[in-house]
């Protein structure tokens, strides 16, 4: 293994001191000149037919601008997203409540709202279906192509029938989960800028800036070298800023476009909440067959997801499912199928996992009743069980190296105690304690049903003062991407760490490196900077060399490059002076650099062949309190252990792992979003709870680096993992502290209390 | 309505200014002054992000209205500073303990933590788990916030 400089060190977060005086500029912080403010108009109903939009009355609010309606859009009204179902502004209907409608523009943001809240639309409310079982139904009211079904894939292996059949044990049950809010704390935000010459320039808070740029493009019927994309400050991302902030921009765009000045469209909170993506809810029918041994032999999925009204990252959320659906197991036969059904509701889409906790929540509470039918422990019997390199996935993909889930497991298993805790959970007084156990395993980057995306570029630039400038096509969203990067830079260049400089995304500086998602970014912007910086690297080096020989150092020593200096025969020369040299000499110091995805052979027919290019693992225990007089669980303690590759800032990758596991937490036990005949009922943090200072468990992070020969220094992707197996482990650990089997996210003290009762 | 004469202290600077009484607070910080390291997280009082000290306490400017400023001292992110008018010592414990990500609550965090400080210097970190329940963050897990807020307790009672 090479020695690095900085790679795998905590250098300090290069946005943090932005953030921590309030200096930092979020997309609500910024002002232009004779700007004007958009607020929208949204649909009251589940499904209606618009009839008229009236601002007769909206007129009068001192400041107003103008209405923005579908009329007023110069391109397509189709936001390009991966089916492209879903308008920019409706034209006839509107499929869920909180959609927009409108827009209205207004001297200030105060009285666009009031102006907007004073639009008048006339409707007819058409039947509509808020239930995802029953929109598959037979009969059911069609709200979506001719059978309401948004998008399906299958995976068929071996014989299912036939290994249920014989086996010794087999589970079956039905789960299911609600719908998770980001709650990210900077709510959806961007400002359009008209320029000269019928451009825009379009400030997004957003993880996929290249998403905007294809949607402002698509409603502006402008060419993409008019539109310019840069990426605000973002406060929190986690999938939520994805797809949606494509649309927000677009309608900032629209407004900008027809008013001819720039406006700025910063959603309010409830409105972010009624309008904006959402983890899917989830159900899932899942059975596993093991033989007498405890080898698990066959796995039988249905997975249904709740689309919401349009399709927007359905297909390939439910593709991520599809593929992880059966865990991470070695299993001879398995019959997955998955449907993403259309209900009248908001759509949803991305969110910290991308369709595997749902499903991960479903299968790991089963793989602890299939151990406990066949008599093992929960450990033991997915350590008979688990993927180890050189075994295949259900999609038959053979894992290579970089595989280390046994030993997270084993190192969960140690850390946390659960020998001597698993077999002995405690009762006192009403307080009954106990501990359960999950692993997971998560496909980095965007797989075989992304791969048209699976690229990123680079650009970077050494000046001649030695300060070096990367721009990436992947976005900060408070992960810490501008740090990370900054790492993988100075260290390819061996330029002091202080002296680089990422830049948050100008979609003008670098190629379309598709969407920060999918724990992709180390990996393939790292990449890509590795590829920019090796030729600058290559003139750096031989120039130093040079030098030191210029300087009477020994050539038949050994050349070291380590924190920006360069040294050999007792001479050294800093990266400083070498670059200035190197300008002297006229060599070229700024490089374009690209990595695309390895090939995925997948095959949709039967769910066949390498999904993605290689996994992350995770390995999780937690250990709860259930109070059985109220059913209320209050996680203490949580072990985990990650195989992510190598590790490039192990502060940063701590703060992914204490806030991934948090949020995951936080949904298994409290998130509860409520819809009562389409309509949200809840969308505030009054009503809708995410965990704070006092809910939090104490947590005990492992990272086992398992190196991935073909990642930046060896890395894979972390933003993922830590989320994925929280819920089932705090489920298993409720049932086996007080024998409750919860089989509904969020585990509320209701449902413990009711299992309770069954006895 | 008739603007409102309000008098009052901002970030150490004396201050006379006509507003329109309906303002709220978070709004004339953000818009009239142009003080933007206030944040509006949900406009409703659950999130912290728009938390200022008023009179050394910590106050949701969201809930507020700007004539309740009058003549009191206000002090918002950015009139928070260490004795070497740099950072100011949580400021320093946030980043050094990776307490910032995404960033926006993070001067709600630091507002909120300074006036427990203020009030209470030798808080618990039960103290500071309480106090700190008003601040959502989505991203930390709140683990490093902690640490942060306890490393700045200890220099400052060091």
């Amino acid at each position: 293994m090479e020695k690095l400089s900085y790679v795998g060190k905590s250098l300090p977060r290069k946005d943090a001191e932005i953030k921590a005086t309030g200096a930092a500029q979020y997309a609500a912080d910024r002002e232009f000149s004779g700007m004007l403010h958009a607020a929208a108009v949204r649909s009251p109903r589940p499904r209606i037919k618009i009839l008229s939009i009236s601002d007769a009355k909206a007129r009068k609010v001192p400041g107003y601008v103008t209405l923005v309606t579908h009329k007023d859009i110069k391109g397509v009204n189709k936001w390009p997203v991966v089916m492209q179902d879903y308008p920019f502004l409706p034209e006839g209907e509107a499929r869920f409540a909180g959609e927009t409608v409108a827009l209205v523009v207004a001297g200030t943001a105060r009285a666009a709202r009031k102006a907007a809240s004073l639009v008048e639309i006339k409707y007819r409310e058409l039947p509509s279906v808020d239930d995802p079982l029953k929109a598959l139904e037979k009969g059911a009211v069609k709200i979506y192509g001719k059978d309401n079904v948004i998008s399906s894939f299958v995976i068929k292996k071996g014989s299912v029938d036939g290994a249920f059949a014989k086996a010794a044990f087999t589970v079956e049950g039905e789960f299911s989960t609600n719908y998770q809010v980001h709650a990210y704390l900077e709510t959806q935000g961007s400002i359009a800028v008209p320029e000269a010459g019928g451009g825009m320039t379009v400030h997004s808070s957003t993880q996929c800036p290249f998403y905007v740029l294809d949607a402002v493009a698509a409603a502006l019927g402008l060419p993409y070298h008019k539109v310019k994309v840069l990426q605000t400050v973002t406060g929190g991302g986690f999938g939520g800023k994805e797809d949606v902030p494509a649309l927000v921009a677009s309608h900032a765009a629209l407004c900008a476009a027809k008013t001819g000045r720039p406006v700025k469209l910063i959603y309010g909170r409830k409105e972010d909440f009624q309008s904006m993506s959402k983890r899917h809810p989830g159900w899932a029918r899942v059975a596993y067959a093991a033989d007498r041994n405890g080898k698990i032999t066959a796995c039988r999925v249905k997975y249904v997801l709740d689309g919401g009204a349009y399709s927007t990252l359905s297909p390939i959320v439910l593709w991520r499912g599809t593929v992880h659906a059966a865990g991470p197991y070695k299993i001879p036969n398995v019959d997955i199928e998955t449907f993403a059904a259309a209900t009248n509701k908001v759509p949803a889409g991305a969110f910290r996992g991308f369709g595997q906790p749902q499903i991960c929540f479903a299968q790991e509470s089963l793989i602890d009743e299939l151990a406990g039918k066949a008599g093992l422990d929960p450990v033991q019997f997915r350590l008979k069980n688990l993927l180890n390199p050189g075994d295949r996935t259900v999609t038959s993909q053979r894992l290579k190296s970089s595989c280390g889930l046994s030993e997270l497991v084993q190192a969960v298993r140690k850390r946390s105690g659960w020998d001597k805790k698993a077999g002995s959970p405690r009762v006192r007084g009403d307080i009954a304690s106990g501990i359960g156990f999950s692993a997971a395993y998560y496909g980095v980057g965007l797989g075989a049903k992304g791969r048209y995306l699976d690229r990123a570029g680079a650009y970077v630039n050494v000046y001649k003062d030695s300060s070096v400038n990367v721009n990436v096509g992947n976005a900060e969203m408070g992960q810490g991407a501008l740090t990370v990067l900054a790492q993988i830079a100075a260290e390819t260049l061996n330029a002091p760490y202080e002296s680089v400089r990422v830049e948050e995304v100008d979609s003008s500086k670098v190629p379309d490196s598709g969407p920060t998602v999918a724990s992709r970014t180390t990996l393939m912007s790292g990449n890509a900077i590795i590829e920019a910086a090796t030729p600058i690297r290559e003139r750096v080096f031989r120039t130093a060399y040079s030098m030191l020989t210029g300087m009477g150092a020994d050539a038949s020593e050994k050349m070291i490059a380590a924190g920006g200096v360069f040294s050999m025969g007792g001479k050294s020369v800093p990266f400083k002076a070498v670059v200035a040299e190197c300008w002297s000499r006229r060599l070229k110091m700024a490089e374009q650099g690209w990595y695309a995805a390895p090939r995925t052979t997948f095959r949709m027919r039967d769910g066949q062949g390498d999904a993605y290019v290689i996994y992350s693992y995770s390995a999780d225990a937690a250990e709860v309190e259930v109070d059985l007089k109220t059913g209320v669980t209050r996680v203490k303690k949580i072990w985990a252990a990650y195989d992510v590759g190598k590790i490039v800032n192990p502060r940063l990758a701590l703060g992914q792992a204490q806030g991934g596991i948090l949020q995951g937490m936080s949904w298994a036990l409290y998130e509860n979003l409520v819809y009562k005949n389409g309509i949200m009922v809840n969308p505030n943090f009054t009503d809708y709870v995410i965990a704070t200072t006092a809910d939090k468990p104490e947590y005990d992070i492992t990272f086992i680096e398992k190196p991935y020969a073909e990642g930046p220094y060896r890395a894979k992707g972390m933003g993922e993992v830590p989320l994925i197996g929280v819920a089932p482990a705090v489920a298993n650990a409720i049932k086996n502290a007080c024998g409750a089997r919860v089989k509904s996210v969020p585990l509320l003290p209701e449902k413990v209390w009711k299992e309770l009762k069954k006895g | 309505m008739r603007p409102f004469a309000l008098k009052c202290k901002v970030n150490g600077l004396d201050m006379e200014r006509e507003i329109p009484s309906s303002r709220s607070l978070l709004d004339f910080i953000r818009e009239d002054l142009g003080l933007k390291g206030t944040k509006e997280g949900c406009g409703e009082g659950e999130c912290g992000a728009c938390l200022v000290l008023l009179d050394g306490k910590a106050v949701n400017s969201c809930l507020m209205m700007a004539v309740q400023l009058h003549g009191k001292e206000l002090v918002t992110i950015e009139g928070l500073k260490g004795k070497d008018g740099g950072l100011h010592p949580l400021q320093k414990t946030f980043m050094e303990e990776g307490a910032v990500q995404c960033g926006f609550c993070t001067p709600g965090l630091i507002v909120a933590s300074e006036a427990l400080l203020r009030r209470k210097p030798d808080a618990t970190l039960e103290d500071i788990k309480q106090e700190l329940t008003g601040n959502l963050c989505r991203c930390t897990g709140y683990e490093k916030v902690l640490s942060a807020v306890e490393k700045a307790r200890d220099e400052r009672n060091a």
